[in-house]
Formats: C-alpha cells, structure tokens, sequence
C-alpha cells in the first residue's frame, strides 16, 4: 500500500469537512431542513438588522435632552441623563462614593471566580469573604454610622440597580443556607423538625411572592403596636429570603434524595455523626447534582426582586419605570425597558455561566 | 498461705478478666422486625477476640440484616448486643463508640465519588479521631500499600475498577483502627476475574488476626480462613461449627440441601 492510499484511508471524504462541510451536515442536510434553515434564516436577519439599525446607528448617544434625540433610532441620551438615578435611586449625590466603592469590592469579588487561573483557595476565600465582611461592610457605607463619621441615609432613599442588588444578594446568601436547613429538616428522623418544615415549606411555597410583600408592608404594620415601625426594606428582604428558602429547600431536597443509600450508611459506619456525614459527604455531593436547579432558582429570585415595586420601593425597574412617564421627554419607554432587560440579561447570564462553570469543574470522572 | 489463695483468687480473677475480654461481640436472644415481618429470630451469637467468621445462607435468610445490627446500621428490637464491652442501645454516644471500633465493608463499595482514594481514607480518621491529616494521611498510605494500590492514591473512585474499589474500601475502614471488621458480601458486585484481588486482601487480613465476621458465599475463603462457619436460614441460625466439620460433615438437613445447591454449579 503506497503513502498515499494510506492517507486518503485515514482523512474523512472532503465534502464533510470544512466550513463547507459544516454547512452542509448542520444547515442542509436535506431538503425540507434547508426550506426551515433559509426560512428562518431570512426573518432573523431581516429583524435584526433594523434592530442593530436602531439600537446603535440610528441612535442618539450625546445630549441633554428630548430635542437631541432625532427620534429615528433609540433615544440613549435618555438613559444617560437618568443613568444616577438608575443606579443610585434617591441615594444623595454626594455620597455616591460610597456605593462606588462597594461597587469595586463587589467586582474584586465576584471577577475572579470566573477565571480558571485563579486558584480554588483564593476564590474561597472571597467566596466567604462575599458572604460574612462583605455584608456588614456594605450595611455600614450604605446606610451610614456616627462612629464612623459617616452621613445616615435612610433605606428608603436607596434605589435604583444598587437596590435590586441588594435585594437580590441578601435573597441568594440567605435563602441557601436556610434552604440546606429546611431540606435536612424535612428528611429528619425527627417527626417534630419533619413537620415545621413542611408546614413552613408548603406555606411559603403556596403562597404568591406578591401577596407576602404586600402583606409585610400593609399588614404587618396593623399587628405591630403603635410607635414600633420596622424598616420597609428590611421586611421586604424577609419576604423575599423566606419565599426563596422555601424554593431553595425542595430543590435541594431533590438533591438529597438522589444519593444512594449506601453513602449514607458508609458515613454511619465510620461513625461520622449526622452532622459531618451531612457536611462531608451528603451535601457536597447533592448540591453539586442540584446546581442547575439552585441557580435557576436564583435566577428567578433576582427578578422577582423586581415585585417591590408594589410596596413603593424603587428598585431598577421600578426607577425606570417612574422616570419614563417623565413628560419632558417623548416616547423613551422602549429605550428604558431595554436599558432595564440589558442589565437584568448581564447579572442572569453571569450566575448561568458561573454555574456551568462550576460544574465543569465539581465534575469527578464518571459516577460509579 | 495466705498470700497462696490471694495470688490464687487473682490468678483466677485474671483469668476471667481474660474471659470477658477475649468476647469482642457478644449477641443474645436477638429479634428484629420488618413492620410486622419478623427477619431475625432469637439469634445468639459469641465472637471472640481474633476469632473469623463467615456466615453463609440463601438470600433472604436474614445474613446481611444480621451483621447491619451489629452497627446499628439497622436497629434490633428485642434481645442485647455487646460489642467490646458496650451494649448497643439507643444511646447516641454508645452507637458511635461503637462504630469507631467496628469497621463495615459493603457490596457495593461505597466509597465517596467526590473525594480522592486518599481523602476517602484520611476522612474518617481525621474528623473522628482527630489525627493530625499528615499522619493520617502516612497511615492511610501503608493501608493502601497493604491492599496493593499505593498508586491510584490520588485519583477518583470513578476512575478505579470495582475489585480497586473494594480493596480502597477494605484500606478505609482499616485506616480507622478498627478491632473488628464487618464483610458484607464483598465479593457479589464484582467481576469473576477481580474477585481473588479482594479476597487476597482479606486472607491476609485474617491472617494478621482481625477480628472478623464475612457474609459471604466463597466457600473457598471460608475454608481456609474461617475458625467457624455458620449457617442461617429463615431468620435463624440453622448451624454452626468449623469448616472442616461443617462442609464435610453438615448435620441439618437444610445445611446440606443448601450446600450441595451452591457446590455444584
């Protein structure tokens, strides 16, 4: 056999090769699947085209009011002249220094964790630094303290993306670990811890998240005696955190149940104690099965944060949403609820990559 | 004179002393229920120290249920257990005194997927012991050096061969120390060709003087390593004695019926 009978032998036939050859298996394979790929084909350019054409070059980007808009394309002198309000709410110009450096903090601890590069040791670290110091550090700047010759601003003066961050990050640190608590309760051998957690379990998940913000901000009020007001904010990250541990619960719960038995029983017979079978082996092992559901939970906790409007807090969609009845300006509602989707889209797509991410790597050879 | 009986009644005492220590598991009138299923019924059982014991059975006959009760990974309800001079009761601390000392190796391996061979090892030792990881870690290396797979120390259970994973499993529960070691058909979940790696392990394990009782159906082990076979049918213990007397020489005729069905294939 010469050299050359040899390579043809090895290499594929040429027309399935190449980017002709990728064309062909994956956009024509056969008649009726290249009708649908040209059909579709021709309604996702013919409407992203105009879309580009009025998002970015149509588009009026330096201004200062409704005249500098053309009114052709989208009008972002609109969101650049709100843009403070957008993501600071009421929050006083003068100390938008103090979010700003929140802001740096939180991407110094966030940024990393989606590189590989960076070692597993220092992202725990900032993983239980984003959970314990962080918090505490952001109340204190946020809201102001004398001893620290900081200005108090009240919680109904914050608003805006730096809200709904808020919101969302108490919901996710909170809700998970109150979550892992309900799911072990609710497959106790205790039948006093089974059924508080599913009676806490089924009343927090039958209920609508609506219906408990309004109740926290209308009725809660009527029961507590007079002069004693709790922050509405504060109940609002109750609701929230409660409603999303009851979510978080039976996903996790689901986890639970996958593991054989036989884990179980291996953590008894070494006398680990329920504790440490559960920390050791039992969760480490559910929750990573559980991490697309956990972030979908997540996900969807983040934009139900967006529910607060109801009892007058302005988080971002709700600051939008004031700010584009303003009457100086004409027709920017489009351009403010896409200004909205867009960083709403930013934070979501960030925790669905972040998890795949983590799975990939959580990811030991295959099960047994 | 005097001095005569004291060294006598002491010698005696001793002697006793000796007695007591050498049951490391002592079983008495021991019933369990399913529900109202009644799987063990009144078996009595004496193991002494270094003693080896495999109980055989057909499957259902209680066996496996037998040796899960002896570390309360199922609750007995009726009769005692002793283990090392501790009865088993509800008693929290009891039950984990006691499986500190009992080691359990399962059909089916049971190791952690998520934690390395060497982690899997150094677990228990370093959480309930409370060793120092870089012993524990040296000793969990000889225990694999034991079991013959120093080298895979550093991968996932996943990426070992089921007669590998058993003999981690076996290197596991050793890395604990324990004074008695449980079997609980080793060798079913495996394939033929990998089985005499585990069973390797476990003669030399007998012969180090373990305490150890196997369920088990390799005839061939027990003969060679068992003090004592015995057989359970039904919940109960139809026979017991040493191997030679028990496959050469089976009184009851179920023993027989039985051991010629599993002989012959």
């Amino acid at each position: 056999m010469s050299d050359a009978t040899k390579r043809e032998a090895v290499l594929p036939p040429a027309s399935t090769v190449g980017v002709l050859g990728w064309i062909r298996k994956n956009l024509f394979p056969s008649w009726y699947s290249g009708v649908v790929t040209v059909v579709l084909g021709y309604f996702i350019i013919s409407n992203f085209i105009p879309l580009i054409d009025w998002a970015l070059f149509k588009a009026d980007f330096i201004g200062e009011s409704s005249a500098d808009c053309s009114g052709e394309g989208a009008c972002w002198v609109f969101i650049g002249t709100r843009f403070d309000f957008f993501i600071y709410g009421f929050y006083p110009e003068s100390q938008f220094w103090r979010i700003n450096i929140l802001y740096v903090i939180f991407a110094i601890l966030i940024v990393p964790q989606f590189f590989n590069a960076v070692s597993t040791r220092i992202k725990m670290v900032l993983g239980v630094l984003g959970v314990t110091v962080f918090p505490v550090l952001s109340f204190i700047l946020m809201r102001g303290s004398e001893t620290f010759g900081l200005e108090i601003i009240e919680t109904n003066r914050w608003g805006g993306l730096t809200l709904t961050l808020v919101l969302a990050y108490v919901g996710i640190v909170a809700a998970i670990p109150i979550g892992i608590l309900l799911a072990l309760g609710r497959r106790s051998d205790m039948p006093l811890v089974r059924a508080l957690s599913v009676v806490f379990i089924e009343f927090w998940r039958g209920v609508p998240l609506i219906t408990i913000l309004f109740m926290a901000s209308v009725m809660l009020p009527l029961f507590l005696p007079e002069g004693v007001s709790f922050d509405r904010l504060l109940r609002a990250l109750i609701g929230i955190t409660l409603f999303q541990s009851a979510y978080m619960a039976e996903v996790i719960r689901g986890g639970l149940q996958a593991i054989p038995k036989g884990q179980y029983e291996a953590a008894e017979a070494m006398g680990l104690g329920y504790w440490r079978s559960m920390g050791l082996i039992i969760l480490p092992q559910a929750l990573k099965i559980v991490i697309p559901g956990i972030v979908n939970t997540l996900i969807s906790l983040f934009k139900d944060t967006t529910l607060v409007l109801i009892i007058g807090l302005f988080d971002l969609l709700n600051a939008v949403q004031t700010t584009i009845i303003d009457p100086a300006w004409r027709n920017v509602a489009i351009e403010g609820y896409v200004f909205a989707a867009f960083l709403f889209w930013i934070f979501c797509f960030g925790m669905s990559r972040y998890s795949q991410q983590l799975e990939h790597k959580l990811h030991r050879g295959h099960k047994r | 004179m005097n001095q005569d009986v004291e060294n006598g009644g002491r010698t005696a005492q001793v002697a006793s002393m000796a007695a007591q220590g050498d049951s490391m598991i002592k079983v008495e009138g021991m019933h369990k229920w399913y529900d109202t299923f009644h799987v063990l019924k009144g078996l009595d059982l004496d193991v002494s120290r270094g003693e080896r014991i495999v109980i055989c059975g057909p499957s259902g006959s209680g066996k496996s249920t037998f040796i899960r009760c002896i570390n309360r990974l199922e609750e007995h309800q009726q009769g005692r257990i002793i283990v090392d001079g501790v009865e088993l009761t509800n008693d929290l601390r009891n039950i984990e005194l006691i499986r500190r000392e009992v080691g359990m190796v399962f059909q089916h391996f049971n190791l952690f997927p998520h934690l390395t061979v060497l982690e899997n090892c150094c677990l228990a030792p370093i959480w309930v012991r409370k060793t120092p990881r870089r012993e524990a870690e040296e000793q969990a290396m000889q225990y694999l050096e034991r079991v013959k797979i120093p080298e895979q120390a550093r991968k996932y259970p996943g990426q070992l061969s089921g007669g590998q994973q058993q003999r981690v499993a076996i290197a596991r529960s050793l890395c604990m120390n324990p004074k008695i070691m449980l079997f609980d058909e080793p060798t079913s979940a495996l394939d033929p060709e990998m089985i005499k790696e585990v069973l390797d392990v476990m003669v030399e394990l007998a012969e180090s003087g373990m305490t150890m009782i196997c369920v088990t159906h390799e005839m061939g082990f027990a003969k060679t390593v068992a003090d004592r076979v015995i057989f359970m049918d039904q919940g109960e213990i139809v026979e017991q004695g040493p191997p030679s007397e028990f496959f050469g020489n089976p009184r009851e005729p179920r023993t027989q019926q039985f051991l010629q069905q599993i002989l012959h294939h």
